[in-house]
Protein backbone atom coordinates (compact mmCIF):
# COMPACT_ATOMS: atom_id res chain seq x y z
CA UNK A 1 0.00 0.00 0.00
CA UNK A 2 2.62 2.45 0.86
CA UNK A 3 4.82 0.87 -1.41
CA UNK A 4 2.40 1.49 -4.35
CA UNK A 5 0.59 4.96 -3.31
CA UNK A 6 3.92 6.99 -1.30
CA UNK A 7 6.65 5.51 -3.12
CA UNK A 8 9.12 8.65 -1.92
CA UNK A 9 11.66 7.70 -4.93
CA UNK A 10 9.14 7.72 -7.38
CA UNK A 11 7.51 11.08 -5.93
CA UNK A 12 11.29 12.37 -5.68
CA UNK A 13 11.95 11.27 -9.64
CA UNK A 14 8.04 12.99 -10.56
CA UNK A 15 8.28 15.94 -8.88
CA UNK A 16 10.11 17.95 -11.64
CA UNK A 17 7.30 17.26 -14.04
CA UNK A 18 5.01 17.66 -11.39
CA UNK A 19 5.85 21.01 -10.71
CA UNK A 20 5.85 21.64 -14.50
CA UNK A 21 2.49 20.43 -14.58
CA UNK A 22 1.31 22.87 -11.71
CA UNK A 23 3.00 25.62 -13.51
CA UNK A 24 0.29 24.80 -16.54
CA UNK A 25 -2.49 23.78 -14.57
CA UNK A 26 -2.31 27.69 -12.90
CA UNK A 27 -1.43 30.07 -15.45
CA UNK A 28 -4.17 27.76 -17.60
CA UNK A 29 -7.26 28.30 -14.88
CA UNK A 30 -5.88 31.86 -14.27
CA UNK A 31 -6.00 32.73 -17.90
CA UNK A 32 -9.68 31.18 -18.33
CA UNK A 33 -10.90 32.60 -15.53
CA UNK A 34 -9.76 36.04 -16.71
CA UNK A 35 -11.19 35.57 -19.65
CA UNK A 36 -14.53 34.08 -18.78
CA UNK A 37 -15.29 36.19 -16.53
CA UNK A 38 -14.45 39.63 -18.70
CA UNK A 39 -16.52 38.07 -21.12
CA UNK A 40 -19.53 37.35 -19.06
CA UNK A 41 -19.37 40.92 -18.33
CA UNK A 42 -19.14 42.25 -21.53
CA UNK A 43 -22.61 40.19 -22.77
CA UNK A 44 -24.20 41.03 -19.28
CA UNK A 45 -23.77 44.74 -20.14
CA UNK A 46 -24.46 44.14 -23.71
CA UNK A 47 -28.02 42.37 -22.47
CA UNK A 48 -28.69 45.06 -20.28
CA UNK A 49 -28.99 47.18 -23.31
CA UNK A 50 -32.34 45.42 -23.94
CA UNK A 51 -32.06 44.92 -27.99
CA UNK A 52 -34.31 41.69 -28.77
CA UNK A 53 -32.75 40.28 -31.37
CA UNK A 54 -29.15 40.71 -29.63
CA UNK A 55 -30.49 39.12 -26.38
CA UNK A 56 -31.62 35.78 -27.93
CA UNK A 57 -28.38 35.15 -29.22
CA UNK A 58 -26.88 35.69 -26.56
CA UNK A 59 -29.47 33.52 -24.37
CA UNK A 60 -29.31 31.18 -26.94
CA UNK A 61 -25.17 30.90 -26.06
CA UNK A 62 -25.47 30.78 -22.81
CA UNK A 63 -28.26 28.19 -22.85
CA UNK A 64 -26.37 25.70 -25.08
CA UNK A 65 -22.64 26.04 -22.80
CA UNK A 66 -24.46 26.02 -19.92
CA UNK A 67 -26.26 22.52 -20.98
CA UNK A 68 -23.21 20.76 -23.17
CA UNK A 69 -20.58 19.39 -20.86
CA UNK A 70 -17.76 21.08 -20.80
CA UNK A 71 -15.59 17.48 -22.12
CA UNK A 72 -17.95 17.70 -25.11
CA UNK A 73 -17.40 20.88 -26.32
CA UNK A 74 -13.85 20.46 -26.03
CA UNK A 75 -13.97 16.82 -27.91
CA UNK A 76 -15.98 18.84 -30.62
CA UNK A 77 -13.25 21.64 -31.13
CA UNK A 78 -10.30 19.16 -30.78
CA UNK A 79 -11.63 16.77 -32.88
CA UNK A 80 -14.12 18.01 -35.62
CA UNK A 81 -12.71 21.11 -36.69
CA UNK A 82 -9.83 19.38 -37.93
CA UNK A 83 -12.11 18.57 -40.21
CA UNK A 84 -12.77 21.69 -42.21
CA UNK A 85 -8.77 22.82 -41.62
CA UNK A 86 -8.79 24.36 -38.55
CA UNK A 87 -6.72 22.60 -36.16
CA UNK A 88 -6.28 24.19 -32.55
CA UNK A 89 -3.66 23.18 -29.86
CA UNK A 90 -4.54 21.24 -27.07
CA UNK A 91 -3.79 24.20 -24.76
CA UNK A 92 -5.63 26.91 -27.27
CA UNK A 93 -8.78 24.81 -27.26
CA UNK A 94 -8.89 23.99 -23.73
CA UNK A 95 -8.32 28.05 -23.08
CA UNK A 96 -11.19 28.57 -25.28
CA UNK A 97 -13.79 26.14 -24.36
CA UNK A 98 -13.16 26.54 -20.98
CA UNK A 99 -13.47 30.53 -21.14
CA UNK A 100 -16.42 30.58 -23.25
CA UNK A 101 -18.22 28.29 -20.55
CA UNK A 102 -17.11 30.16 -18.23
CA UNK A 103 -18.44 33.27 -19.90
CA UNK A 104 -21.94 31.86 -20.10
CA UNK A 105 -21.85 30.95 -16.51
CA UNK A 106 -20.77 34.32 -15.94
CA UNK A 107 -22.74 36.19 -17.66
CA UNK A 108 -25.98 34.32 -16.26
CA UNK A 109 -24.74 35.26 -13.00
CA UNK A 110 -24.27 38.97 -13.78
CA UNK A 111 -27.42 39.15 -15.59
CA UNK A 112 -29.53 37.59 -12.24
CA UNK A 113 -27.37 40.51 -10.69
CA UNK A 114 -28.14 43.64 -12.63
CA UNK A 115 -31.84 42.08 -12.41
CA UNK A 116 -31.68 42.31 -8.55
CA UNK A 117 -31.16 46.09 -8.68
CA UNK A 118 -34.67 47.63 -8.64
CA UNK A 119 -35.61 49.47 -12.08
CA UNK A 120 -35.85 53.13 -10.06
CA UNK A 121 -32.09 53.32 -9.48
CA UNK A 122 -31.55 52.97 -12.87
CA UNK A 123 -34.06 56.24 -13.42
CA UNK A 124 -32.83 58.03 -10.77
CA UNK A 125 -29.46 57.66 -11.97
CA UNK A 126 -29.79 58.72 -15.61
CA UNK A 127 -32.40 61.78 -14.31
CA UNK A 128 -29.22 62.94 -12.81
CA UNK A 129 -27.17 63.34 -15.96
CA UNK A 130 -25.34 60.12 -16.28
CA UNK A 131 -25.26 57.71 -19.04
CA UNK A 132 -26.40 54.15 -19.10
CA UNK A 133 -22.57 53.01 -18.82
CA UNK A 134 -22.14 55.54 -15.51
CA UNK A 135 -25.34 54.07 -14.29
CA UNK A 136 -24.23 50.49 -14.47
CA UNK A 137 -20.80 51.11 -13.93
CA UNK A 138 -20.84 53.34 -10.58
CA UNK A 139 -24.92 52.14 -8.77
CA UNK A 140 -25.99 48.63 -10.72
CA UNK A 141 -22.88 46.87 -10.66
CA UNK A 142 -21.67 47.78 -7.09
CA UNK A 143 -24.82 46.07 -5.87
CA UNK A 144 -25.26 43.61 -8.40
CA UNK A 145 -21.66 42.43 -7.35
CA UNK A 146 -22.05 41.43 -4.08
CA UNK A 147 -24.90 39.20 -5.31
CA UNK A 148 -23.10 37.77 -7.83
CA UNK A 149 -19.75 37.54 -5.89
CA UNK A 150 -20.29 34.04 -4.11
CA UNK A 151 -21.84 32.13 -7.05
CA UNK A 152 -18.69 33.76 -8.97
CA UNK A 153 -16.28 32.48 -6.81
CA UNK A 154 -17.38 28.77 -6.68
CA UNK A 155 -17.90 28.52 -11.02
CA UNK A 156 -14.63 30.01 -11.39
CA UNK A 157 -13.46 27.71 -8.99
CA UNK A 158 -15.07 24.62 -10.47
CA UNK A 159 -13.71 25.67 -14.31
CA UNK A 160 -10.19 25.79 -12.93
CA UNK A 161 -10.93 22.36 -11.93
CA UNK A 162 -11.63 21.81 -15.13
CA UNK A 163 -8.66 22.45 -16.78
CA UNK A 164 -8.02 18.72 -15.95
CA UNK A 165 -10.01 18.00 -18.64
CA UNK A 166 -6.65 19.49 -20.72
CA UNK A 167 -5.15 16.04 -20.13
CA UNK A 168 -7.60 14.25 -22.48
CA UNK A 169 -5.74 16.74 -25.32
CA UNK A 170 -2.74 15.84 -24.16
CA UNK A 171 -2.14 19.24 -22.48
CA UNK A 172 0.91 18.40 -19.90
CA UNK A 173 -0.72 19.68 -16.88
CA UNK A 174 -0.94 18.06 -13.87
CA UNK A 175 -3.15 15.40 -14.32
CA UNK A 176 -1.60 14.29 -18.01
CA UNK A 177 2.16 14.30 -16.55
CA UNK A 178 1.40 11.84 -13.57
CA UNK A 179 -0.89 10.09 -15.63
CA UNK A 180 2.06 9.54 -17.83
CA UNK A 181 4.16 9.08 -15.38
CA UNK A 182 1.62 6.13 -13.58
CA UNK A 183 2.04 4.22 -16.62
CA UNK A 184 6.00 4.72 -16.87
CA UNK A 185 6.63 3.40 -13.20
CA UNK A 186 3.64 0.95 -13.28
CA UNK A 187 2.99 2.57 -9.68
CA UNK A 188 0.61 5.13 -8.51
CA UNK A 189 2.64 7.21 -6.56
CA UNK A 190 2.82 10.03 -9.09
CA UNK A 191 -1.23 9.98 -8.79
CA UNK A 192 -0.83 10.59 -5.52
CA UNK A 193 1.82 13.94 -5.86
CA UNK A 194 -0.73 15.29 -8.60
CA UNK A 195 -3.85 14.69 -5.77
CA UNK A 196 -1.56 16.66 -3.30
CA UNK A 197 -0.70 19.47 -6.26
CA UNK A 198 -4.06 20.08 -6.48
CA UNK A 199 -4.65 20.47 -2.89
CA UNK A 200 -1.96 22.80 -2.51
CA UNK A 201 -3.48 25.03 -5.42
CA UNK A 202 -7.74 24.70 -4.78
CA UNK A 203 -7.95 24.34 -1.36
CA UNK A 204 -6.82 27.72 -0.29
CA UNK A 205 -9.38 28.64 -2.91
CA UNK A 206 -12.31 26.41 -1.58
CA UNK A 207 -11.57 28.07 2.19
CA UNK A 208 -11.66 31.86 0.56
CA UNK A 209 -15.02 30.54 -1.56
CA UNK A 210 -16.33 29.59 1.85
CA UNK A 211 -15.24 32.98 3.34
CA UNK A 212 -16.79 35.19 0.83
CA UNK A 213 -20.16 32.38 0.91
CA UNK A 214 -19.74 34.17 4.99
CA UNK A 215 -18.88 37.11 4.21
CA UNK A 216 -21.56 37.89 1.64
CA UNK A 217 -24.39 36.20 2.48
CA UNK A 218 -27.97 36.38 1.55
CA UNK A 219 -30.14 36.88 4.29
CA UNK A 220 -33.61 36.08 2.95
CA UNK B 1 -21.63 25.59 -46.96
CA UNK B 2 -22.09 22.55 -48.65
CA UNK B 3 -19.11 20.96 -47.33
CA UNK B 4 -19.34 22.45 -44.06
CA UNK B 5 -22.86 20.83 -44.02
CA UNK B 6 -21.48 17.42 -45.64
CA UNK B 7 -18.93 17.64 -42.93
CA UNK B 8 -20.27 17.85 -39.99
CA UNK B 9 -24.43 17.37 -40.36
CA UNK B 10 -24.22 14.01 -43.01
CA UNK B 11 -27.12 12.84 -43.06
CA UNK B 12 -25.68 8.78 -44.00
CA UNK B 13 -23.38 9.25 -40.97
CA UNK B 14 -26.35 10.32 -38.46
CA UNK B 15 -28.10 7.46 -40.08
CA UNK B 16 -24.90 4.80 -39.39
CA UNK B 17 -24.10 6.30 -35.91
CA UNK B 18 -27.64 6.22 -34.42
CA UNK B 19 -27.30 2.69 -32.79
CA UNK B 20 -24.07 3.56 -31.42
CA UNK B 21 -25.77 6.87 -30.02
CA UNK B 22 -28.93 5.55 -28.71
CA UNK B 23 -26.75 2.63 -27.16
CA UNK B 24 -24.23 5.34 -25.52
CA UNK B 25 -27.11 7.58 -24.17
CA UNK B 26 -28.98 4.22 -22.13
CA UNK B 27 -25.49 3.96 -21.07
CA UNK B 28 -25.25 7.47 -19.73
CA UNK B 29 -29.28 7.47 -18.48
CA UNK B 30 -28.36 4.13 -16.37
CA UNK B 31 -24.85 6.17 -15.16
CA UNK B 32 -27.01 8.70 -14.07
CA UNK B 33 -29.62 6.87 -12.37
CA UNK B 34 -27.01 5.10 -10.36
CA UNK B 35 -24.82 8.30 -9.29
CA UNK B 36 -27.61 11.10 -8.49
CA UNK B 37 -29.40 8.91 -6.22
CA UNK B 38 -26.33 7.70 -4.39
CA UNK B 39 -24.56 10.83 -3.93
CA UNK B 40 -28.02 12.68 -2.93
CA UNK B 41 -28.20 9.90 -0.21
CA UNK B 42 -24.37 10.48 0.69
CA UNK B 43 -24.89 14.22 0.57
CA UNK B 44 -28.03 13.74 2.54
CA UNK B 45 -25.98 11.54 5.34
CA UNK B 46 -23.25 14.18 5.43
CA UNK B 47 -25.70 17.26 6.11
CA UNK B 48 -27.93 15.05 9.07
CA UNK B 49 -23.94 14.07 10.87
CA UNK B 50 -23.28 17.75 10.66
CA UNK B 51 -26.47 18.83 12.07
CA UNK B 52 -25.41 16.88 15.42
CA UNK B 53 -22.93 19.58 16.03
CA UNK B 54 -20.33 17.04 17.48
CA UNK B 55 -17.28 19.26 17.44
CA UNK B 56 -15.09 17.07 15.98
CA UNK B 57 -17.21 15.22 13.64
CA UNK B 58 -18.03 18.69 12.04
CA UNK B 59 -14.34 18.84 11.51
CA UNK B 60 -13.71 15.84 10.07
CA UNK B 61 -16.90 16.68 7.76
CA UNK B 62 -15.52 19.69 6.69
CA UNK B 63 -12.40 18.10 5.83
CA UNK B 64 -14.06 15.55 4.13
CA UNK B 65 -15.91 17.76 1.95
CA UNK B 66 -12.94 20.56 1.36
CA UNK B 67 -11.02 17.79 -0.08
CA UNK B 68 -13.14 16.37 -2.61
CA UNK B 69 -14.47 20.19 -3.42
CA UNK B 70 -11.13 20.79 -4.41
CA UNK B 71 -10.20 17.51 -6.65
CA UNK B 72 -11.03 17.17 -9.93
CA UNK B 73 -13.96 15.10 -10.40
CA UNK B 74 -11.65 13.96 -13.33
CA UNK B 75 -8.63 13.04 -11.14
CA UNK B 76 -10.94 11.21 -8.63
CA UNK B 77 -11.40 8.66 -11.39
CA UNK B 78 -8.29 8.18 -13.25
CA UNK B 79 -7.39 7.69 -9.54
CA UNK B 80 -9.95 5.20 -8.59
CA UNK B 81 -9.56 3.48 -11.99
CA UNK B 82 -5.80 3.29 -12.40
CA UNK B 83 -4.50 3.81 -9.02
CA UNK B 84 -6.67 1.13 -7.52
CA UNK B 85 -5.86 -1.78 -8.60
CA UNK B 86 -1.97 -1.31 -7.58
CA UNK B 87 -3.11 -2.46 -4.13
CA UNK B 88 -5.26 -5.52 -5.50
CA UNK B 89 -8.69 -3.43 -6.40
CA UNK B 90 -9.95 -3.80 -10.12
CA UNK B 91 -13.35 -1.95 -10.41
CA UNK B 92 -15.08 -2.00 -13.66
CA UNK B 93 -15.14 0.86 -15.69
CA UNK B 94 -18.91 1.34 -14.41
CA UNK B 95 -17.58 1.12 -10.98
CA UNK B 96 -14.92 2.95 -10.81
CA UNK B 97 -17.09 5.82 -12.25
CA UNK B 98 -19.88 5.16 -9.46
CA UNK B 99 -16.88 4.91 -6.89
CA UNK B 100 -15.17 8.16 -7.99
CA UNK B 101 -18.22 10.26 -8.95
CA UNK B 102 -19.81 9.79 -5.51
CA UNK B 103 -17.10 11.03 -3.48
CA UNK B 104 -17.28 14.09 -5.42
CA UNK B 105 -21.24 14.73 -5.83
CA UNK B 106 -22.27 13.74 -2.33
CA UNK B 107 -19.59 16.62 -0.81
CA UNK B 108 -21.51 18.76 -2.94
CA UNK B 109 -24.96 17.64 -2.15
CA UNK B 110 -23.82 17.52 1.86
CA UNK B 111 -22.84 21.11 1.29
CA UNK B 112 -26.43 22.58 -0.24
CA UNK B 113 -28.69 20.25 2.30
CA UNK B 114 -26.23 21.62 5.16
CA UNK B 115 -26.92 25.35 3.76
CA UNK B 116 -30.89 24.42 3.57
CA UNK B 117 -31.42 22.82 7.14
CA UNK B 118 -28.95 25.72 8.92
CA UNK B 119 -31.69 28.03 7.19
CA UNK B 120 -34.21 26.88 9.05
CA UNK B 121 -35.56 28.82 12.61
CA UNK B 122 -34.12 26.91 15.40
CA UNK B 123 -37.99 27.75 16.92
CA UNK B 124 -39.17 24.93 14.53
CA UNK B 125 -36.99 22.02 15.89
CA UNK B 126 -38.39 22.65 19.28
CA UNK B 127 -41.90 23.34 18.22
CA UNK B 128 -41.70 20.09 16.60
CA UNK B 129 -40.28 18.23 19.53
CA UNK B 130 -42.63 19.85 22.17
CA UNK B 131 -45.31 18.14 19.96
CA UNK B 132 -43.58 14.48 20.57
CA UNK B 133 -41.94 14.07 17.40
CA UNK B 134 -38.98 12.34 17.67
CA UNK B 135 -35.57 14.02 16.05
CA UNK B 136 -35.32 11.70 13.24
CA UNK B 137 -39.07 12.19 12.88
CA UNK B 138 -38.63 16.09 12.92
CA UNK B 139 -35.96 16.13 10.76
CA UNK B 140 -37.86 14.13 7.80
CA UNK B 141 -41.48 15.51 8.30
CA UNK B 142 -40.74 19.36 9.40
CA UNK B 143 -37.46 20.17 8.56
CA UNK B 144 -36.15 18.37 5.21
CA UNK B 145 -39.59 19.65 3.28
CA UNK B 146 -38.73 23.19 4.05
CA UNK B 147 -34.89 22.66 3.73
CA UNK B 148 -35.05 21.14 0.55
CA UNK B 149 -37.59 23.69 -0.83
CA UNK B 150 -35.68 26.51 0.16
CA UNK B 151 -32.19 25.21 -1.71
CA UNK B 152 -33.92 24.26 -4.76
CA UNK B 153 -32.30 25.78 -7.58
CA UNK B 154 -29.19 24.43 -6.00
CA UNK B 155 -30.46 20.91 -5.71
CA UNK B 156 -31.71 20.82 -9.52
CA UNK B 157 -28.28 22.44 -10.47
CA UNK B 158 -26.04 20.60 -8.98
CA UNK B 159 -27.87 17.32 -10.97
CA UNK B 160 -27.35 19.26 -14.11
CA UNK B 161 -23.49 19.30 -13.10
CA UNK B 162 -24.03 15.60 -12.35
CA UNK B 163 -25.32 14.42 -15.46
CA UNK B 164 -22.78 16.61 -17.54
CA UNK B 165 -20.23 15.48 -15.06
CA UNK B 166 -20.95 11.79 -16.34
CA UNK B 167 -19.14 12.66 -19.57
CA UNK B 168 -15.70 11.93 -18.17
CA UNK B 169 -16.70 8.34 -18.67
CA UNK B 170 -15.67 8.78 -21.59
CA UNK B 171 -12.26 8.67 -20.59
CA UNK B 172 -12.06 5.14 -18.70
CA UNK B 173 -13.82 3.52 -22.02
CA UNK B 174 -17.13 3.34 -20.79
CA UNK B 175 -19.28 3.30 -23.40
CA UNK B 176 -21.60 6.22 -22.41
CA UNK B 177 -22.93 8.94 -25.07
CA UNK B 178 -19.32 10.73 -25.85
CA UNK B 179 -17.74 7.88 -25.62
CA UNK B 180 -20.04 5.94 -28.30
CA UNK B 181 -19.81 9.08 -30.73
CA UNK B 182 -16.39 9.35 -30.22
CA UNK B 183 -16.27 5.41 -31.84
CA UNK B 184 -18.82 6.72 -34.31
CA UNK B 185 -16.48 9.01 -35.56
CA UNK B 186 -13.84 6.49 -36.02
CA UNK B 187 -15.75 4.23 -37.87
CA UNK B 188 -17.09 6.60 -39.92
CA UNK B 189 -14.08 8.98 -40.80
CA UNK B 190 -16.62 11.65 -39.92
CA UNK B 191 -17.48 14.35 -36.96
CA UNK B 192 -21.17 14.10 -37.39
CA UNK B 193 -21.56 11.67 -34.73
CA UNK B 194 -19.46 14.59 -32.15
CA UNK B 195 -21.96 17.12 -33.29
CA UNK B 196 -25.10 14.74 -32.89
CA UNK B 197 -23.67 14.10 -29.34
CA UNK B 198 -23.50 17.41 -28.29
CA UNK B 199 -27.07 18.28 -29.80
CA UNK B 200 -28.21 15.02 -27.85
CA UNK B 201 -27.09 16.57 -24.73
CA UNK B 202 -28.09 20.26 -25.36
CA UNK B 203 -31.67 18.88 -26.49
CA UNK B 204 -31.96 16.91 -22.80
CA UNK B 205 -30.50 19.30 -20.70
CA UNK B 206 -31.94 22.66 -21.81
CA UNK B 207 -35.31 22.75 -20.03
CA UNK B 208 -33.78 22.08 -17.22
CA UNK B 209 -31.15 24.60 -17.69
CA UNK B 210 -34.21 27.52 -18.51
CA UNK B 211 -36.16 26.29 -15.43
CA UNK B 212 -32.96 26.83 -13.08
CA UNK B 213 -32.86 30.54 -14.85
CA UNK B 214 -36.16 30.74 -13.70
CA UNK B 215 -35.91 29.55 -10.30
CA UNK B 216 -32.84 31.73 -9.45
CA UNK B 217 -34.44 34.67 -10.45
CA UNK B 218 -37.28 34.01 -8.68
CA UNK B 219 -34.83 33.86 -5.86
CA UNK B 220 -33.42 37.15 -6.18
CA UNK B 221 -36.38 39.04 -7.82
CA UNK B 222 -37.85 40.79 -4.49
CA UNK B 223 -35.18 43.60 -4.29
CA UNK B 224 -37.60 46.24 -3.80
Amino acid sequence: MIDSFFNLEIMAQVLPSILDGMGITAVLSILVILTGTVLGLLLATIRALQKRPVDLIIILFVDAFRAIPPLVILIVTFFALPYVGIQLSGLVATWLCLSLVLAAFAEEIFWAGILSVHKGQWEAARSTGFTFLQTLRFVVLPQAMRLALPPLTNRAIAIGKSTALASVVAVPEILNQASSAQAQYANASPLTLAALAYLAIFIPLVVLSRWVESRFAWKH
Amino acid sequence: MDRLLETFFNPEVMVTSAPYLVRGLWMTVRLCAVVIPLGMAAGLILATLHHLRHRWLNVLLIIYVDLFRAFPPLMLLIFVYYGLPYVGLVLSPFMAVTLAFMLNTSSYYGEILRAGIESIPHGQWEAARSTGLGRAQTMRYVILPQAVRSVLPDLVSNTLEVVKLTSLASVVALPELLRMARVAQGVTFNPTPLILAAGIYFILLWPFVRLLSRMERRMLAPAA
